[in-house]
């Protein structure tokens, strides 16, 4: 994608910076000749719900780290809650609570156990981690799990756990690495729904993700990385708005059919994309697109009409999808 | 719960702070095994002295070859530096490595206001913590089976839990390098076990060939033997002397001071990398 689209933000999103609890300017990160994260800029605010959403390998968890500051950058700018990360590294880190991509619960430990002891790593008194242990057990629906081993949790419980465990310092940004990847779709809703709380309740929101309804349901503001850059930025509904139509209509055909059919998807709609195993037509009236396929005599085996997705935004700016 | 840019930022936690409560992790962790770790603190020398103290320990005292000093008395602070040893060895590679690419505790520490170095000077105190107890209870069986000739076999105690740190810094240093734990193996096969049976532990390297008796001098074990032996029998001060003393203390100190200094780095190189 031309490097024009980058910072191509929506008027209604940007943030003034003086006030950003993050703020990068041609953020980098290089692991020897690779570069995994390419010279971005973005801005946090406070009380924002802000997203990085791109494939796996496009820089999002290097860039969590950075933000985390567990990796030293390699170059740009780098604030955070006003801070340098590289100077006040353990300072920043006392105010954030992070949710990193793969669980670091102690499964020896039980539920509780791995509460009380995350606090009094940020150095709270054992009285005041018991009295937050047992209002983030609650928050976390684990408050009948309290005493059970982690290793006998399933995988979502572990994940609440992660999220309750994140917030024992009461932190001011909260860094959510692909939060739900993995879990099943009841899972995945009962965490949507507690990190909605913790967004109407104020808390800053940092988070990564390979799924659009993700972004979508959790996101003020996104940013789409791909290859270690920042292809678009702006809210889901003007992202889908700028690089996608109202609704898209997948038509699917039978096996060998799509291949013969050059040309004659020509002309139906703004925008055609061709996927190994349907056709994507984009046009905001998609019952329109429908009829004019029928009336040029195309014959697909199921047809659906739907609204835009970020799916549909990142296959635009990308040519390729989230999940390959 | 969201104070802003400008909110004050709370003090970073102190370094001593950090390594205390990086201890205190571990010492949680170690309270539901406790019962059973300390029966086989206990276990471990009863079996040995039992068996090789007093089972083999006849037949090498009515040969006189020990210079009068009972086989068992010979033995037994020997065995309690090598039990140090193989303790303090165990307790730097699984729970180092685990904590780094297992469950991944030790990435949880380093997200908080915890820097990396307590990290690994934590846990190589608690593993100080392990040895006090397993050479206090050793050095106790030691005592009651009457192996003991001079009250300063208390300061075998301490000699051991440095005989054991000498082992567990450079090696949680190698473990933190460590991405599987295949080469664990081989270094208590074809390090930690030939030293047990050839630095002196049931006989003097005297015994060794003499193109290998030198080769005792680069071990740890070695030294914390020699150490711990002329305290349990009472004859430090002249076997070995004041000077050589030192001399022994010195270098396990030099390998605990190195290996403390690489578990540092490579302990930080691991958590930076993620």
């Amino acid at each position: 994608m031309p490097d024009t689209l980058v910072g191509t933000s929506a008027p209604d999103v940007a943030p003034p910076s003086t006030t950003s609890l993050i703020h990068a300017r041609g953020l980098t990160k290089m692991f020897g000749d690779f570069t995994a994260v390419d010279a971005i800029d973005f801005d946090v605010a406070p009380g924002e719900s802000f997203g990085f959403l791109g494939p796996n390998g496009a820089g999002k968890t290097s860039t969590m780290r950075m933000i985390g500051c567990v990796s030293p950058m390699s170059g740009g700018t780098l604030r955070i809650l006003g801070q340098d990360p590289d100077r006040d590294g353990p300072r920043i880190r006392a105010r954030l609570g992070v949710v990193p991509q793969q669980d670091t619960l102690d499964n020896e430990l039980t539920v509780r156990e791995n509460l009380l002891i995350y606090g009094r790593y940020f150095g709270l008194s054992r009285a005041e981690c018991a009295k937050r242990a047992d209002d983030l057990l609650d928050f976390a629906q684990l408050t009948e799990r309290a005493g059970d081993q982690v290793e006998h949790l399933s995988g979502g419980m572990k994940r609440r756990l992660t999220i309750a465990r994140s917030l024992i310092n009461e932190p001011d940004l909260m860094l959510l690495d692909e939060p739900t990847t993995g879990l099943d779709p009841q899972a995945r809703h009962l965490l949507w729904d507690r990190l909605y709380r913790l967004k109407q309740r104020g808390v800053t929101l940092v988070l990564t993700t390979h799924y659009m309804d993700e972004a979508e349901q959790l996101c003020d503001r996104l940013v789409v990385m791909d290859k270690a850059r920042i292809v678009a930025e702006g809210s889901p509904r003007s992202l889908i708005e700028r690089y996608s139509t109202r609704e898209v209509t997948e038509l699917r055909f039978a096996a060998g059919v799509q291949e013969t059919l050059d040309g004659q998807l020509d002309g139906l709609a703004e925008r055609i994309e061709k996927l190994p195993d349907r056709v994507l037509l984009y046009a905001d009236d998609g019952e329109a697109a429908v009829a004019a396929a029928h009336a040029r005599g195309l014959q697909p085996e199921t047809v659906l009409v739907r609204r835009s997705t970020l799916e549909d935004v990142f296959l635009r700016l990308t040519g390729r999808s989230l999940i390959e | 719960m969201t104070t802003g840019a400008a909110a004050p930022s709370s003090p970073p936690a102190s370094s001593v702070g950090g390594i205390g409560r990086v201890f205190e992790h571990r010492f949680l962790s170690y309270k539901r095994t406790f019962r059973a770790s300390i029966f086989s603190s206990f276990l471990t020398p009863l079996l040995f002295l039992t068996a090789m103290g007093v089972g083999l320990g006849t037949y090498v005292d009515t040969q006189g070859a020990l210079g009068g000093v009972p086989y068992i008395a010979f033995l037994a602070p020997g065995l309690l530096v090598a039990t140090a040893m193989q303790a303090g060895s165990f307790e730097s590679t699984f729970p180092i490595m685990g904590g780094l690419v297992w469950n991944r505790t030790f990435h949880a520490m380093y997200a908080t206001p915890l820097r990396s170095r307590d990290i690994a000077l934590g846990n190589l105190l608690w593993i100080a913590a392990r040895l006090l107890m397993i050479s206090t209870v050793f050095t106790a069986v030691i005592v009651l089976f009457g192996a003991a000739l001079s009250p300063l076999v208390v300061f075998a105690i301490p000699v051991a839990v440095l005989t054991g740190l000498a082992f567990a810094a450079p090696i949680a240093a190698f473990s933190a390098t460590q991405r599987t734990p295949d080469r664990f193996a081989a270094i208590f096969r074809f390090v930690i076990t030939p030293l047990f049976i050839f630095s002196g532990t049931f006989f003097p390297v005297e015994g060794l060939p003499p193109l290998l008796r030198p080769l005792a001098w680069l071990t740890p074990l070695y030294h914390g033997g020699v150490l711990a032996r002329g305290l349990s029998l009472g004859t430090i001060g002249t076997n070995p002397t004041p000077e050589l003393a030192l001399v022994h203390l010195a270098i396990l100190l030099g390998f605990i001071l190195v290996g403390t200094y690489a578990a540092i780095r490579t302990v930080d190189a691991k958590l930076v990398r993620g």
